[in-house]
C-alpha cells in the first residue's frame, strides 16, 4: 500500500495553500528529510520534507495549483518493493475515501512543526508605551507637540504637566500658531514668522479662496519649519543602476502563485534598511544630552494622502522578506489614504523615504521628519547615458539623495551608508540573503 | 560618630519634624529630634486632633437632639463638658504616645529640649534655661511651627479672651462667646461651644467667612450654620474688647458704623506667627520673607548652608499635611533620591469641620478666572443625592472647576457631610493630572456620597444625570 504524501498545515490556522514547486518527479527515489515541494501560503514559501523513504508514485496535483486545501492527498510513495500498480488502488481509496488520510496524520504535517514558525508574532511587536498624564496628552495635543518628543519628569519617567509647558516654554515644540487664548504662550514663539490673513500685501492681490488649515497642516507646518529652522541639513546625492534590480522584479513578481507584487520602491525600502543596519550611525537621533541609536529600523514611508502626507511605518524593516514588506507597504498606504492607520501605526520612525519617481521627478532634497536623523529621496528611475568601461552604454539610473542631521550624522558617515546602499540595489541579490 | 553628631537633626515634632525624622531614619540617616514640649506637636496636643475630638463629640449631640427625625427616641440627653475634654485630652495622649513609638522604633534620637542654632552647622539643646548638650550635623531641619497670632487691644489673657489652647480645655460652656476669625479655627470653635448651647457671634474682617475658600461654597455654609443659629458679621473689624467681670465688651466696626456687643468670652481665631523667636536664626544667617516666616525653595532649603526649613515655620498654607510633605520633599532629596519635586501647593487640601464641613483642593472658581482661565463649572447639591438624603444630610454643594482649554480639573469646592473625607479623590484626580474625561469614565459606587463628585463632573459639560 502506497503512503499518502497529504498537503501539510504549516501554520495554526492554515486551510490551504498553493502548491509552489515540486521538488521531485515521479520516480525519484526520496529520502527522509529530502526536500520535496514548496508551499505557499499568504504569509510566507515553505518546503515540505519526505517522511518516509521509497520512490515518487504519483504527483497527483500539479505545482502551481492555487487553494489546495489542507490534508488533500497530493502524491503518493512507493515504499520499497511495491510497483506502480498499487497506485491506483491508493488513488481510488484517498478519493472515495478521504477519512483514510487520517490512517497516516502524521505524515506529511510532521514536516510542519519545524516549518511554521508562528509566521505573524515576530511581527506584531509595537513600540515602547509612553507614560503621560491625560493632561500632558491634552496641552500637548492642543500645542501640536507629541508627547514622544517630550522628557518626562514624574514617577518613571511620566510625562506630565510640567514637562509640557516646559517644551513650550523652552520652545522644543515652537507653536506656529498657538491656539491660546491666554497671551504668554504668543511670546515664547517670536521666530515662528507667519504671514496674518489680513496683511495689507492681499489687498494687491488676486481674489482668493481661504482653506482653514487643518490638524495635519498644522502639523506639517510646525514640524517642518521646525526641522528646517533648527536641524543643520546636508545632502549626499548619488545615481544607481536599477537594471538588476527590475529584472530580479520581474522574475520575483512573475513567479507562479506569487500572492505580491513587490515594487521597485519596497526593494529600496528593504535595500535602505538594511544599509542602515550595515551602518547604525545613520539610524539614529538627536537629542540635547545623547545621540540615540536604534537598535531596529522602523522605516516609515511618506505616502501622500488629501490634504496632506502622512509616514506609515514598516516596524523592523530590515528583517523582513520582500514579499512581507510589499504586502505591508501596500496595506498600510491603502489605511493611510483611507484615514485608517492607527496613530502607532505613523509615529515613532527611525528614517524616512520619500519617493517622487512616479510623477518623473529626477531628484529632489527632503526635510527631515525629527527626531529621524536622515531621509532619503528617490527620483524616477529612467533610462540615461552611462559610461561603462570607458563606452556610452545605456542604463536605468534612479537619483537618491539623502538628508542627513548634521548634528548626529556627519559627511563621511552619511557616505558610508550611501556606499552600501548603491553596492545592495545595484546587486539587488544581495537583499535576497 | 560620637553621640552629638548626627547625619540630621530635627528641631520640633511636629506633624513636619517627627514625619521627616522618621523619613531620614528610614534612609539610613542618623537622625535627632529636638522638641521643648509635646511630640506631635500643636496639631496632635492642641489642634487638629484633640479638636476633632471634641466636635466628635458636638456631632453625635446635634444627631441626639435630632433622634425624632431617625425614629429614634431620646430623652433627658444631657452632656459633661469635663468629660467630653477628658476624652479629648486622652486621644491626643494615645497619639502623643504612639508618635514617641514610631520614634522609637525607627531610632530616632528624641532630645527633651529647646534648639537654637549656633551656626556652623551646630545646634545648642536647652532646657530649663540651661544648655546641656550641644549637636552637629551637616543637615539642621526647623520645624518649629506656628502659635496663635494677636492684635494690640485683643491679646488673649488666658481667662476672657481666649486662644485655641483655652478653647480646647473649657471647664464650663460659656452663655456667650464672640470668635474673632472665621477660619478653620475660628469656625470649629464657634460650632462647638454653639452646639453645646453658647450664643455665638463670629466676627471677620473680610467681606465672607473662610476666606480662603471659595465665595459660593463660604457663603452656603454660612446660610446653612445661620439656620442653626450662629451668627456672624462679615465685613467687620474688632476695634477694642473693654474687660469686665461680668464679660467682655467688644465694638466692632462695619465701614464706618460701630456698633458694641457683650459676651462672656472671646475666642480669636486671627491666624497664626511663625516660631522664629530665640532660635538662633540671625546667627545661622537664616533669612525671614517679608511676612516673617523662614525664606526655603522648592526643597525647603533656606539662606543658610545646611539649615533647611518646613511646615508652619515656613510659611502657607498652614497646615499639617503641608508640613508632612514638605518634610517628606526635604529628606528624600537630602538623601538624594530620585523623582523628588518641589511641592505644588495647588494640590494642598483644605478641610474645615464645622457643621456642614467643608473641604477644597486647588483654585476656586474667582482665582480660576483672575488667572485668566476660561472655565467650566459643575455643581451638584446634597439634595440630588440618595446616599445623601437616606443619611438624613440633604444639605450641600459639591463645585468643580474646569480648564475649558484643557479639560484640567483647576479646582474642587464642598460643602456638606463627610466632605472632608471625600477631597483626597479629587486630590489624586489631580495629582495625576486626569481631566474631565477620566473623571467621567471613572465608576463611582452607589450608593455613595461620592457619586456627586462624579455628577458634579459631569454638570460641568452639561451632562449631569441626577439633576
Amino acid at each position: 500500500m502506497p503512503i499518502q504524501i497529504l498537503m501539510p498545515a504549516l501554520s495554526p490556522t492554515m486551510e490551504e495553500g498553493n502548491l509552489a514547486k515540486w521538488c521531485v518527479k515521479e520516480g525519484d527515489t526520496v529520502e527522509s528529510g529530502d526536500v520535496i515541494a514548496e508551499i505557499e501560503t499568504d504569509k510566507a514559501t515553505m518546503e515540505v520534507e519526505a517522511v518516509d523513504e521509497g520512490t515518487i508514485g504519483k504527483i497527483l496535483v500539479p505545482e502551481g495549483t492555487e487553494g489546495v486545501k489542507v490534508n488533500e492527498l497530493i502524491a503518493l510513495l512507493l515504499e520499497e518493493g511495491e510497483d506502480a500498480s498499487a497506485l491506483e488502488a491508493a488513488t481510488e481509496t484517498a478519493s472515495t475515501a478521504p477519512a483514510k488520510a487520517e490512517d497516516k496524520p502524521a505524515e506529511a504535517p510532521a514536516a510542519a512543526p519545524q516549518a511554521a514558525p508562528a509566521p505573524a508574532a515576530p511581527v506584531s511587536e509595537s513600540g515602547d508605551r509612553i507614560f503621560s498624564s491625560p493632561l500632558a496628552r491634552r496641552i500637548a495635543a492642543n500645542e501640536g507637540l507629541e508627547i514622544k518628543d517630550i522628557k518626562g519628569s514624574g514617577p518613571r519617567g511620566r510625562v506630565v504637566k510640567r514637562d509640557v509647558e516646559a517644551a513650550i516654554a523652552s520652545g522644543t515644540g515652537k507653536t506656529a500658531a498657538p491656539t491660546a487664548d491666554k497671551p504668554a504662550p504668543k511670546a515664547a514663539a517670536p521666530d515662528a514668522k507667519t504671514i496674518s490673513q489680513d496683511d495689507p500685501i492681499f489687498k494687491l492681490l488676486p481674489e482668493f479662496e481661504a482653506v482653514p488649515n487643518s490638524n495635519m497642516r498644522k502639523t506639517i507646518a510646525k514640524r517642518l519649519t521646525e526641522s528646517a529652522r533648527d536641524i543643520p541639513h546636508f545632502n549626499l546625492q548619488v545615481d544607481v543602476e536599477i537594471d538588476k534590480l527590475m529584472a530580479l522584479r520581474k522574475e520575483l513578481n512573475s513567479r507562479e502563485g506569487a500572492d505580491y507584487k513587490i515594487s521597485v520602491n519596497d526593494f529600496l525600502v528593504k535595500a535602505t534598511s538594511l544599509a542602515l543596519t550595515r551602518v547604525p550611525d545613520c539610524n539614529v537621533a538627536f537629542t540635547d544630552n545623547a545621540i540615540l541609536k536604534f537598535k531596529r529600523v522602523d522605516m516609515a514611508i511618506a505616502v501622500a494622502v488629501e490634504g496632506g502626507l502622512i509616514t506609515p511605518i514598516i516596524k523592523d524593516a530590515a528583517s523582513k522578506g520582500l514579499a512581507t514588506l510589499a504586502n505591508e507597504a501596500k496595506d498600510l498606504a491603502a489605511r493611510a489614504r483611507d484615514g485608517k492607520l492607527a496613530p502607532e501605526e505613523y509615529q515613532g520612525g527611525t528614517f524616512t523615504i520619500s519617493n517622487l519617481g512616479m510623477f518623473g521627478i529626477k531628484s529632489f532634497n527632503s526635510i527631515i521628519n525629527p527626531p529621524q536623523g536622515g531621509i532619503l529621496s528617490i527620483g524616477a528611475g529612467e533610462q540615461r547615458p552611462v559610461v561603462k568601461n570607458g563606452a556610452l552604454a545605456v542604463a536605468t539610473v534612479v537619483t537618491l539623495t539623502l538628508a542627513v542631521d548634521h548634528r548626529c550624522i556627519d559627511g563621511a558617515t552619511g557616505a558610508a551608508f550611501i556606499k552600501e546602499l548603491k553596492a545592495l540595489i545595484e546587486d539587488p541579490i544581495a537583499l535576497m540573503l | 560618630m560620637s553621640d552629638t553628631n548626627f547625619d540630621v537633626i530635627v528641631v520640633g515634632a511636629g506633624p513636619g519634624g517627627y514625619v521627616g525624622a522618621i523619613r531620614a531614619a528610614q534612609l539610613g540617616l542618623k537622625t535627632a529630634l529636638v522638641e521643648a514640649n509635646h511630640l506631635g506637636g500643636i496639631c496632635l496636643n492642641w489642634g487638629c486632633i484633640p479638636t476633632k475630638a471634641l466636635l466628635r463629640s458636638a456631632e453625635i449631640y446635634e444627631h441626639m437632639k435630632h433622634a425624632a427625625s431617625f425614629g429614634l427616641g431620646a430623652k433627658d440627653i444631657s452632656f459633661d463638658i469635663a468629660k467630653i475634654v477628658e476624652r479629648s485630652r486622652g486621644v491626643s495622649k494615645q497619639l502623643s504616645g504612639g508618635v514617641g513609638h514610631l520614634l522609637k522604633k525607627n531610632k530616632v534620637k528624641v532630645f527633651d529640649g529647646y534648639g537654637k542654632l549656633l551656626g556652623g552647622g551646630k545646634l545648642s539643646v536647652e532646657k530649663d534655661g540651661k544648655v546641656f548638650t550641644t549637636l552637629s550635623s551637616k543637615h539642621i531641619i526647623m520645624a518649629t511651627g506656628a502659635r496663635a497670632k494677636s492684635f494690640p487691644g485683643l491679646e488673649p489673657d488666658g481667662k476672657q479672651v481666649w486662644t485655641y489652647m483655652e478653647a480646647l480645655v473649657p471647664t464650663e460652656v460659656p452663655k456667650s462667646m464672640l470668635v474673632i476669625g472665621s477660619g478653620a479655627i475660628g469656625i470649629e470653635f464657634a460650632n462647638f461651644f454653639h452646639t453645646f448651647g453658647s450664643d455665638v457671634t463670629v466676627v471677620e474682617a473680610l467681606d465672607q467667612i473662610m476666606p480662603v475658600e471659595d465665595s459660593e461654597i463660604s457663603a452656603f455654609a454660612q446660610k446653612s450654620m445661620e439656620k442653626r443659629g450662629l451668627k456672624f458679621k462679615t465685613a467687620t473689624k474688632v476695634v477694642k474688647l473693654d474687660k469686665a467681670a461680668d464679660g467682655v465688651t467688644a465694638t466692632l466696626d462695619k465701614n464706618g458704623k460701630t456698633e458694641t456687643i457683650k459676651v462672656d468670652k472671646v475666642i480669636t481665631a486671627v491666624g497664626v506667627v511663625p516660631n522664629v523667636e530665640n532660635l538662633g536664626l540671625d546667627k545661622a544667617g537664616v533669612k525671614l520673607d517679608e511676612r516673617g516666616f523662614i525664606q526655603i525653595d522648592g526643597y525647603c532649603k533656606t539662606s543658610a548652608e545646611g539649615v533647611y526649613a518646613i511646615g508652619d515655620v515656613a510659611g502657607a498654607p498652614c497646615l499639617a499635611h503641608k508640613a508632612s510633605h514638605e518634610a517628606i520633599i526635604c529628606i528624600e532629596k537630602i538623601a538624594g533620591q530620585k523623582g523628588v519635586h518641589p511641592l505644588d501647593k495647588s494640590l494642598v487640601p483644605g478641610c474645615t469641620y464645622c457643621q456642614p464641613q467643608v473641604a477644597s483642593v486647588g483654585l476656586t472658581e474667582k482665582a480660576a478666572k483672575d488667572k485668566g482661565y476660561k472655565i467650566k463649572v459643575g455643581r451638584f447639591p446634597f439634595m440630588g443625592n440618595g446616599k445623601a438624603i437616606a443619611l438624613g444630610e440633604p444639605e450641600g454643594l459639591i463645585k468643580t472647576v474646569f480648564d475649558e482649554k484643557t479639560g484640567e480639573l483647576l479646582g474642587a469646592h464642598m460643602v456638606g457631610a463627610e466632605v472632608t473625607e471625600l477631597i483626597q479623590g479629587y486630590g489624586i484626580a489631580k495629582t495625576l493630572e486626569t481631566t474631565e474625561e477620566d473623571l467621567m469614565h471613572t465608576v463611582f459606587p452607589h450608593p455613595t456620597l461620592s457619586e456627586m463628585m462624579h455628577e458634579s463632573v459631569l454638570d460641568a459639560y452639561g451632562k449631569a444625570i441626577h439633576f
